[in-house]
């Protein structure tokens, strides 16, 4: 077996060495009554080849995202990764090496960890970030946490702007904790009604945090600043969360409208689509509520011989030091996607970052210009990112899926996310990012415009 | 004529120059760069990415475009390329040698893994598209779960966590559940004093209380003691098999059924699971519900800390109470189930946003089906036979707390290190220069000064020889009048020993531009 360097004279020699003469020898603890006998009934070892062509004729059957037109979003995004990310990210030294504990001989993955924490802190417009979490759902989860640890309240507010899946992780990872979830109802977003009064109104005395999405699950754009205001005034924290980072390329940070924890899903930059996962949430926070911040984080030191060097630090808060008491019980992250995030992020720099997010944003306003002209289809939203909210003159869902058909991946029908949303039935989610073509826009109004009456 | 083949160039290396060898004009060494952040290279207006220029005349960002830089730098594909080129130098890795990380599993990461996680069949598929378009995607997931299913002899298996430590807070939610749907959730869960930090922390996460076990005096679960705390407000034993002292609990059938008894579910950590693939499957042991690593016995890579994925095996009664999102078949069509409804009604949640690890489950299907079942036997037994190799070559230098035959780890403490004064972070730090990962130390908590080795069944014998002599030698050396020198070590890692307190003390967690002080701003 390629994967297995002894050969049967290695193992007798090996096990002459030892003084058994059986392998069966070493598995002696474990109940005779339990151990199988023979192998299970499994398919016997294959070649490279043959592997290659089971796992190939999988993926044939499933519709390739860039191969078709696709706008697709609501909180993963196709964006052209840069070849230099996929193939630094296999360098062996990354891929192959685990989490930092012996520092001086995991400089490479602390640097990128440190350099991965401050374009976070950057883009966030925060002061201090961790080295990733699971992903974005997660990552909010924890921030809700997070905040009744550090407000020692019960509450928790979350809008009905938040991703649906979201809301559904925050609620399962707190219901065995002291925290109630209080969820405001979703609405279908409105022209010129942007503001945050409704959500104001649930803050009081005894709310722990409010969890806003920026842009929001239907795509809209809403200035927090007001709501922060109202939050620091009742010692509640504002906790954005952001799906789509390349959003914060043209948009003002969440850190400058005074989000206390910023947190998010970083699969845009770095990540492919990998129908869901691995994805790599980010998590910022003003410095003050570092104690209680969850995951790895890499910090600056001196070693020895007073040279700058990085290691893992303020363990004190993590499970294996805490154990009971930890900050969380997350052990590994998402380091390899972090690091394709901060590579991504770097090809770009200041000016490719700016611009992508420009260049989705006007490709986006194209988009939502060719539709609004199409009878039977009403773009909803007023400010947009990169995604909006279409109202169909009929049932989405089944629009949606007869263009698949036609292999266009059309949209998300909110059906999907919100089944018992009857009111939304006729809604979808329709998003173009910097990969999205003019002949793909094409071919979405010429498909929808057969589909919609 | 006479040629002076030297060409003025000096041949052999004088004293002079040995001496200065250790300091160069750079700070680099050869091979070895040092390289600043890319916060302190590149420059204003630079990028390694070539982009239309879009039309920016017109926005409706609703009055919130970005009013500020936000302060990347800009480099170029060159320097980026290279940026990270050298940084990964600084890092080891399974690629590089051997890396007998104990818990850890760092066994070899096929390639083929990495090809196949990138078909754009795989990897470019979004997570919302219609059902009908991601059947291949469905089924990958489908042909994961049963090969787990197999392996570990459980009917039903929850895909979607995101790491071990997530499985564990599966396990923990669907026991919870489960016992809260009888009329009865408990409030404690029993964890043995050897366990991983995860299991307190996660039983905390799930509102448990937790109490420790402790080991009896062959690194088990002192049953005795076990059966005197079991009562009727236990929900759990969180129990880790093979254990982090590198044992079989081999009384495990007597704690699952002590467990079993008070009406409490026994979890199983499987962060262990490479020792005993293919040679027992936990169900037959008493186990109620498990979490696997992928990235651990299915070789997924551990990416310098992620992403891993933990998906978790459990029993009939505890599938009903599994997370969300659920795939089924319906003759031959494979369903995405993503809210509670028909069967998966009683579910206890959503984990997370989408369906779980997918290109992770794409390297675990290939090394499973490359292995087959008959490989995946292979693989515990050269796993085992590897650890008590290496426990056989260093016994009578090492000291060990318990006895018998190991598992897939082996594990020593410190008392041969009594009456020196090096430590188990001295023998690590010496490891460093002799070119190895050094093994996971201070864990498990319970055995003082512990050094945990897993070598893996990747590793040939020429490998575990050497390695075996190096230990050899490194106590020796401990034990000499040379044993100064350990506390230097390493000398010639990138860095020399980090000073992990004043990290600690004077947090720096990010690059920050340097203050302009008056004397340069002038």
């Amino acid at each position: 077996m390629r994967y297995l360097p002894h050969t049967t004279e290695d193992r007798r020699a090996m096990m002459a060495d030892i003084g058994i003469t059986d392998i069966q020898e070493l598995f002696k603890d474990v109940p005779e009554e339990a151990r199988l006998d023979s192998p299970l009934d499994l398919p016997s070892h294959a070649d490279e080849l043959s592997v290659e062509r089971h796992i190939n004729d999988l993926a044939a059957h499933n519709t390739v995202a860039g191969e078709v037109p696709c706008f697709l979003g609501g909180g993963a995004y196709r964006h052209h990764i840069p070849a230099a990310v996929d193939a630094l990210i296999q360098r062996g030294e990354f891929l192959t090496a685990y989490t930092p504990y012996q520092p001086e001989i995991s400089q490479g993955t602390l640097q990128a960890l440190f350099e991965f924490q401050t374009q976070v802190a950057l883009i966030t417009g925060m002061e201090v970030a961790n080295g990733s979490m699971y992903d974005g759902s997660t990552a909010c989860a924890e921030a809700v946490l997070m905040a009744g640890r550090v407000t020692k309240r019960r509450c928790a507010v979350l809008s009905g702007g938040l991703n649906p899946f979201y809301c559904d992780v925050v609620e399962t990872l707190a219901q065995f904790t002291e925290l109630v979830i209080e969820k405001s109802r979703p609405d279908a977003p409105k022209r010129d009604h942007h503001d945050t009064l409704a959500l104001e109104a649930h803050i009081n005395n005894e709310t722990a945090c409010v969890v806003v999405q920026y842009p929001d699950f239907f795509g809209v754009i809403r200035d927090f600043s007001n709501l922060s205001t109202c939050c620091r005034e009742q010692g509640a924290l504002l906790i954005v969360v952001v799906t789509e980072p390349v959003a914060l390329g043209a948009l003002k940070a969440p850190g400058d409208m005074g989000a206390d924890i910023v947190v998010g899903e970083g699969q845009s930059l770095g990540v492919g689509l990998s129908f869901g996962g691995p994805y790599v949430g980010f998590f910022a926070i003003k410095e003050k509520y570092l104690r209680q911040m969850p995951g790895r984080v890499a910090g600056e030191t001196l070693d020895s011989n007073g040279r700058r060097g990085w290691v893992l630090t303020l363990n004190a808060r993590e499970q294996h030091i805490r154990r009971e008491k930890a900050t969380s019980n997350i052990c590994t992250n998402s380091g390899l996607c972090a690091l394709a995030f901060s590579i991504h992020l770097a090809l770009l720099g200041e000016d490719g970052f700016t611009r992508l997010a420009a260049l989705n944003h006007a490709i986006a306003q194209s988009l939502a210009d060719h539709l609004t002209n199409l009878p039977g289809i009403e773009v909803l939203n007023g400010a947009f990112f990169n995604e909006f909210t279409v109202r169909l003159s009929r049932a989405a869902a089944p629009v949606i899926d007869e263009l698949a058909e036609q292999r266009i991946l059309a949209g998300v029908p909110l059906s999907r996310l919100y089944p018992d949303r009857d009111d939304f039935t006729d809604l979808a989610l329709i998003t173009a990012t910097e990969t999205t073509t003019e002949s793909d826009i094409q071919a979405l109004v010429k498909a929808l415009s057969e589909s919609v009456p | 004529m006479t040629i002076d083949r030297s060409q003025g160039r000096h041949l052999r290396g004088t004293q002079s120059a040995e001496k200065l060898s250790n300091s160069t004009i750079t700070g680099n060494r050869a091979l070895q760069i040092e390289e600043p952040l890319i916060f302190e290279q590149g420059a204003p207006g630079r990028t390694g990415v070539d982009l239309p220029v879009p039309d920016e005349s017109l926005d409706r960002l609703g009055g919130l475009k970005r009013d500020r830089p936000i302060g990347l730098p800009g480099l170029s594909e060159p320097e980026v390329v290279r940026h990270y080129t050298r940084l990964s130098r600084n890092n080891y890795a399974i690629d590089l040698g051997f890396y007998p990380l104990g818990s850890c599993t760092m066994k070899h990461n096929p390639r083929l893994n990495e090809r196949l996680a990138r078909l754009p069949g795989l990897a470019d598929i979004h997570p919302l598209q219609p059902e009908s378009t991601v059947q291949g995607g469905l089924a990958v997931i489908e042909q994961v779960s049963n090969w787990l299913k197999v392996l570990t002899g459980f009917p039903a298996v929850a895909m979607s966590p995101a790491a071990g430590a997530q499985g564990e807070l599966c396990g923990l939610m669907t026991i919870r559940t489960c016992l809260m749907a009888r009329g009865d959730p408990r409030a404690v869960v029993l964890i043995p004093d050897s366990a991983h930090g995860t299991n307190p922390a996660t039983a905390t996460m799930c509102g448990y209380r937790t109490e420790s076990i402790p080991s009896d005096t062959r690194g088990r679960v002192d049953l005795n003691a076990l059966s005197a705390r079991l009562g009727p407000d236990i929900a759990a034993l969180m129990l880790t098999n093979p254990n982090t002292c590198g044992v079989f609990e081999n009384e495990i059938l007597k704690i699952a059924a002590a467990v079993h008894e008070v009406g409490a579910f026994l979890y199983c950590d499987g962060a262990n699971f490479n020792a005993i693939v293919g040679k027992v499957r936990p169900v037959d042991l008493g186990i109620d519900i498990m979490h696997l690593n992928l990235h651990k016995t299915f070789s997924t890579p551990h990416g310098g800390g992620g992403p891993g994925a933990g998906p978790v095996v459990m029993t009939d009664e505890l599938a009903h109470y599994a997370p969300l999102p659920w795939v089924i078949r319906d003759g031959e069509t494979l369903e995405l189930i993503e809210h509670p409804e028909r069967n998966a009604k009683a579910s206890f949640g959503r984990m997370r946003a989408w369906h779980g690890q997918m290109g992770m489950f794409v390297r675990a299907l290939a090394y499973m089906l490359s292995h087959g079942g008959d490989g995946l036997r292979q693989v515990a037994e050269d796993a085992v036979l590897n650890a008590n190799y290496l426990l056989s070559g260093i016994k009578d230098k090492y000291t060990l707390p318990y006895t018998g035959p190991c598992m897939h780890e082996v594990l020593c403490d410190d008392r041969f290190l009594k009456d020196t004064d090096i430590t188990t972070l001295d023998i690590a730090k010496a490891l460093i220069d002799e070119g190895y990962h050094p093994m996971t130390i201070y864990f498990p908590l319970i055995v003082h000064g512990a050094m945990l080795i897993e070598p893996t069944e990747t590793e040939s014998r020429q490998t575990l020889d050497q390695f075996i002599a190096v230990l050899r030698a490194i106590a020796d050396r401990a034990r000499s009048d040379k044993s100064k020198e350990l506390h230097l070590a390493p000398l010639h890692a990138p860095r020399r020993r980090l000073d992990e307190t004043r990290a600690a003390r004077q947090p720096i967690l990010r690059w920050r531009e340097p203050a302009i002080t008056s004397a340069t701003a002038e």
